[in-house]
Parts: structure tokens; C-alpha cells; sequence
């Protein structure tokens, strides 16, 4: 594969796959607020 | 009577459900034409550029809009609108909101229908040892409502009925107890197969089970920049549209999923996550599965070539024969994987746009779910079945140009003046803020207020006056030719040619070049006419009846506008025009509904 393709796809694919990550482990580690909330789960 | 009392079951539920929503057929089978066509990997940086400035802040804007209407119990765009501005006109520019989505199902739930009976054919081995020929032939022959591939009559019909059902048995589960459910167990599936066939395409060897070319041929020709690309207005509209339309925007089915989010929880994280999630599905594994295997096994030129059939048809024509150069199991997994995963796809993206029009009876007239969803299935099998049964004659090409394409870019421009310049961004800012747990960059009020609205109006005039060629060089004073995909072309008829009246007793040549041939295709006449202009050969063949008498024969010249046969013609014309009165007496007659039930809030003191 040539350089410059390589360097675009990998670059490009790291960045959205660890921004991708970022968002959702951090919906998943946040505490939901007190009270009654959106999610009757929850 | 009921009120609506729908709810998310989990904060995880809603993204992915959201993300769902987003992801649908054309993470896979257009983002990776759409790049191919402009500028290969130099297409991600007017890509990533719009998600960043067009594509994140309508998120917001929909997922404020949606929670502020929710908040005074509208869960669709009419009445939430008309809360942002009382303005008699926003309740029914809101009306968009429920017409997209209702005019999108009817033909997208067929495409839907296709992936469910292909991931069955799949399973069942039924593309073992077909050519690619064959495969192809497969498809023209499922399109075809009077053949059958399993025994079982009018099959493509059957399917169609089939997925609206399982749409509507889900729909009629509720938002938590359905909706949520299929997406908590589909979009973790979807990414598995996803996966399962990136690895397959990128690890393809030349030489090894048929593959002319190693997988990374494909992916280096995909990822490879073309600079000079950046400077040409076609690529930018390209890019703005895919974002678009990737991330479900000006559809309304945003506003309503977060319209069941309360005003103290989180909508900003909540549309990040699932609007990354979109573009990882779209961008790493959708880039990696159908253009690496195809070159693998047809290489540049072929692939090119075959671009011109779109996505759908690289998807179901030619696919399943790569599928089957990888063995009896291989295939077969794969096969229903990527199917499979079409069909995931589809279906979180159709009970979304479900969701709106049932939030709307609910809301309204105090529907129950379970009638409210059976009447979305039956307006859907309704207005659909035109899609099914004259799909050659270009209804199908119709809906999804009009309330595909050009409803949502003006839904999304509408709102978001109205969110920015009416509501003002300052209100608008604060609603989207409260509760938010991430901090939004201050430039973004900025971007809210200028710079998308700009985007948007650009994007919008520039598919409204398209030149053809995208020779944007060309633009004058004097006018210019408009692409006949352009707004105005189409509005126009640009692309009829000479049969341009419905009912006539002649039907002309579409095309210059030489009769070479008259045939019979399932049980269909044909006349076929080739050019052949610089070494590229190009046909284009004429379906005429029975009843008609053919005024040529093979050998003969022809040029645009001879006379191929007489007799009793429909042009194509009549149904193309059939398709837009049809779509306007729906939106008229959903705006309709809105007046009826604005009347009966202002009776009952609700508004």
C-alpha cells in the first residue's frame, strides 16, 4: 500500500475510532443524576 | 384513548437505538462510491470537515429540538416547532418532519425487504455457482414482481409484506420494549459482522480463492489522496450530502427519539456518542468491505465500471458472486453477514422513522401504540406498493429523490434558521446545554449561528442549480445547462428526452447509435440500441408490448427522437409525474392533520 494512503487511512481511523470510544465509555461511566430521570431502567 | 406515555428503557439504549437510526444502507454500499467518484482519501478531508461544521451542530439542533418540544408533550416537529414560534407557518414547515419519514419508509422498507430475502437466499446456497452473470441476472429477475426465485408467487411482494410486519410488530412493543430492544441486540451484531467481513476484504490474497489482486489494491486505490479534487465544487456538495444523509438528518426522526429525554439529562454526550458511532460503522468498516473485495476480484478498471450500477447494484449484483469464490462455508457465512448486517441496518433505520409517525397519532388523537403502529405498516404497504410495481418505470427513483434528497436538505435549512435566527441561538444554546455532561466548545454557538446555516443554504442552492458536468465554470448570467439531477433539472424534466407527453402512439429513440438487437427477456420484448463513441460502447435497451409495431430493425441506424415503435405508449413521463402529485397530496394531506389537530389543542386549551 502506498504511503501517503496508508497514512491517511490510519490516521483517519484512529482518530474516529478512539473519539468513537471516548464518547461511549464516557456515557458509560457516568453517573446518572439523582432524582427521576429519561430511562426507566435506570 | 391513551396518552403517550412512552419512555427509554437506558441511556445505552437511546444511543444506540440514535446511532441505529443513522447507520443504514449507505454507511456501506455509498460512503465508499461517494469517495471512489471524488478524490479517494482526499474525500475524508471535505468529509470530516462537514461533520465537523454541518453534521455535529444539526445533531444538536435536533436533539434540542427534540427534548424542548418533548418537554410540552410533542414528540414530532409540527407542535415542537410551534413552541419554538408560535408563527402560524412552523407547524406546518414541522409537517416535514412526519412526511419524510412516512414517504422514506414506503420505498426504503423495500430495499429493506431485498437484504431479508437475500440473507435468506444466502443461508439457503442459492448464489453457489452462479457467474456474475448469473447473480445479476438473480436480481433483474427478484425486481421483477411476476418471476419467483423460491417457488413462492409475486416473492419480491411477499418479502416486502413480510418486513413491514416485522416492523410493525416491533413499533407496536413501544420505544423501550421494542425500538430499544432490536437495537440493543442488532447494532452489537451489526458491528460484529461488520468486522468479520473488514478482516475478510483486507486480508484478501491475490492468487488465493480466485482474487486477481491483493485486498489492500483496493483499499490503497480508496484511501489514496487526489488533491486537486478539493478544488472542485462537486466534491464539497458530494461530501456535505453524504454527511447528510449518513447521519439521518433532516428526516425528524431525531427530534423525536430525543423528545423522550427529560430537560435535566444529557443531550450533548448523547449525540456525540452516537453520531462517532455512525461514523466509525461508515468510515472503518464500511470503507473496508465492498471496494477491497471487488478490486481483490475485478480490479480498478472493472470496479470503475461497475460503480456506474451505484451501490444497490454492486450490493446485489455482484456481491454474492465474490461471496461465493471463498468456499461452501465461507460464503454462506459471509453471505449472511454482510446481508445480514444490510438488513440490521435498515431495520433500526425504519422503526426510527417509524417512531415519528406513530408519536404523532399518539400525541394527537390519543391513539394506542399498538394501532398507531399498524397504521404507519398499512400508510407504508400503501404508498409503497407503486415503488414495488412500477419500479422500472422510475417511482422507486422518485420518492427517493424528493423525499429522499431534496425534502430533508430543505427541512434541515428551515430548521435550523429557525433554531439559530427565530428562536435565537442564545435560548437555543441553553436548552442544549442544560443537563449536558460535556462542555461544547463556545465556538460552536458561533458555528450554530453562521457558519451551518450558510452550509446548508449553499448546499441547497448548489443541488438546486447544479450545471451539468458539475462545470461550475460555466455558471453565467446568460444560464447555463442544469445537471439533470439538479433541483431545477429534475423540476424541469431535464433527463426525459424526446418521449416527454404521458399518452402517445409512438415512442422515440433515447438514444443515437445502431439497432443491434431484438429480444425477449423474461417473457418481455426488447429493442436494444448501441453507440459506440471513442472505443466506449454504451446501450441502452427499449421494453415495448405486444400490442406495439416495431418500425426498425437490427442493423438500422437510429438517432434521438426516430420513432423505434407505435402503438399504445405510457411514457414514463406520466408515472414520474403520477410519483410527485402523489408525494404532494401526502404532505398536503399530513398538513392537513396537523391543522385538525392544532384546531382540537386550541379547543381544549392544550396549546
Amino acid at each position: 500500500m502506498e504511503t501517503q494512503a496508508l497514512i491517511f487511512m490510519v490516521s483517519a481511523e484512529v482518530i474516529i475510532t478512539a473519539l468513537t470510544l471516548y464518547f461511549f465509555i464516557r456515557v458509560l461511566f457516568t453517573k446518572p443524576k439523582g432524582g427521576s430521570d429519561s430511562y426507566t431502567d435506570e | 384513548m391513551a396518552t403517550n406515555n412512552e419512555a427509554w428503557g437506558s441511556r445505552v439504549g437511546l444511543i444506540l437505538a440514535m446511532a441505529g437510526n443513522a447507520v443504514g444502507l449507505g454507511n456501506f454500499l455509498r460512503f465508499p462510491m461517494q469517495a471512489v467518484q471524488n478524490g479517494g482519501g482526499a474525500f475524508i478531508i471535505p468529509y470530516l470537515i462537514c461533520f465537523l461544521l454541518m453534521g455535529i451542530p444539526l445533531l444538536f439542533v435536533e436533539w434540542t429540538t427534540g427534548r424542548y418540544g418533548g418537554q410540552f408533550g410533542h414528540h414530532t416537529t409540527p407542535f415542537a416547532f410551534h413552541k419554538m414560534n408560535q408563527k402560524w407557518l412552523w407547524k406546518y414547515i414541522g409537517v416535514f418532519g412526519i412526511f419524510s419519514n412516512l414517504s422514506i419508509a414506503a420505498y426504503y422498507c423495500y430495499i429493506e425487504s431485498w437484504t431479508l430475502s437475500y440473507t435468506m437466499h444466502s443461508a439457503m446456497g442459492t448464489f453457489h455457482g452462479l457467474s456474475q452473470h448469473g447473480v445479476s441476472n438473480f436480481f433483474t429477475n427478484y425486481l421483477d414482481i411476476s418471476t419467483t426465485t423460491t417457488g413462492i408467487p409475486y416473492e419480491a411482494v411477499v418479502f416486502y409484506v413480510l418486513c413491514l410486519a416485522m416492523n410493525v410488530w416491533i413499533l407496536s412493543k413501544g420505544l423501550s420494549g421494542g425500538v430499544e430492544k432490536a437495537a440493543k441486540i442488532m447494532m452489537p451484531l451489526l458491528i460484529i459482522f461488520g468486522i468479520f467481513l473488514a478482516i475478510r476484504g483486507i486480508t484478501l490474497r491475490a492468487g488465493h480463492e480466485g482474487a486477481l489482486f491483493d485486498g489492500v489494491v483496493g483499499l490503497n486505490f480508496l484511501w489514496t489522496p487526489q488533491y486537486d479534487s478539493l478544488m472542485n465544487p462537486k466534491v464539497w456538495l458530494a461530501a456535505a450530502g453524504q454527511i447528510f444523509f449518513t447521519l439521518s438528518l433532516g428526516q425528524g426522526s431525531v427530534q423525536c427519539y430525543a423528545s423522550y429525554v427529560k430537560k435535566k439529562d444529557d443531550i450533548v454526550l448523547n449525540s456525540m456518542s452516537a453520531g462517532w458511532m455512525n461514523e466509525f460503522v461508515e468510515v472503518v468498516l464500511g470503507s473496508a468491505i465492498i471496494i477491497p473485495i471487488a478490486i481483490g476480484y475485478f480490479g480498478l478498471d472493472k470496479v470503475l465500471e461497475l460503480t456506474q450500477l451505484g451501490g444497490l447494484g454492486l450490493g446485489f449484483r455482484v456481491m454474492p458472486f465474490l461471496f461465493d469464490q471463498w468456499g461452501p462455508i465461507l460464503s454462506v457465512m459471509a453471505g449472511v453477514s454482510f446481508f445480514g448486517l444490510l438488513f440490521f441496518a435498515g431495520i433500526t433505520s425504519s422503526l426510527a422513522m417509524g417512531t415519528p409517525c406513530m408519536s404523532f397519532l399518539m400525541d394527537e388523537f390519543k391513539w394506542r401504540r399498538g394501532r398507531s403502529a399498524i397504521a404507519f405498516g398499512v400508510a407504508v404497504l400503501v404508498l409503497g406498493l407503486p415503488t414495488v410495481f412500477f419500479f422500472q418505470e422510475g417511482v422507486f427513483d422518485e420518492y427517493d429523490y424528493w423525499a429522499g434528497t431534496v425534502s430533508l436538505v430543505v427541512f434541515a435549512m428551515l430548521e435550523i434558521i429557525l433554531f439559530s435566527w427565530v428562536f435565537g441561538v442564545k435560548k437555543g444554546w441553553a436548552e442544549l446545554t442544560a443537563g449536558a455532561d460535556i462542555k461544547i466548545p463556545n465556538v460552536y454557538k458561533f458555528i450554530l449561528k453562521y457558519v451551518t446555516p450558510l452550509m446548508l443554504i449553499a448546499v441547497f442552492f448548489g443541488s438546486a442549480i447544479r450545471p451539468v458536468n458539475d462545470d461550475w465554470s460555466k455558471l453565467s448570467f446568460r444560464g447555463w445547462e442544469l445537471h439533470k439531477e439538479s433541483i431545477l433539472g429534475q423540476m424541469l424534466h431535464n433527463n426525459i428526452g424526446p418521449n416527454h407527453k404521458y399518452f402517445t402512439d409512438a415512442f422515440y429513440s433515447e438514444k443515437s447509435g445502431t439497432v443491434d438487437s431484438v429480444y425477449v427477456e423474461r417473457n418481455r420484448n426488447y429493442v436494444r440500441v448501441t453507440e459506440t463513441a471513442d472505443a466506449v460502447k454504451t446501450t441502452a435497451s427499449f421494453e415495448y408490448k405486444a400490442k406495439n409495431q416495431l418500425v426498425v430493425k437490427p442493423g438500422d441506424k437510429v438517432t434521438t427522437g426516430d420513432v423505434l415503435y407505435t402503438g399504445g405508449v405510457i411514457n414514463k413521463v406520466f408515472f414520474i409525474d403520477i410519483s410527485r402529485f402523489l408525494l404532494t397530496l401526502i404532505f398536503v394531506l399530513i398538513g392537513f392533520t396537523v391543522y385538525i389537530a392544532y384546531r382540537k389543542r386550541v379547543r381544549e386549551h392544550t396549546i
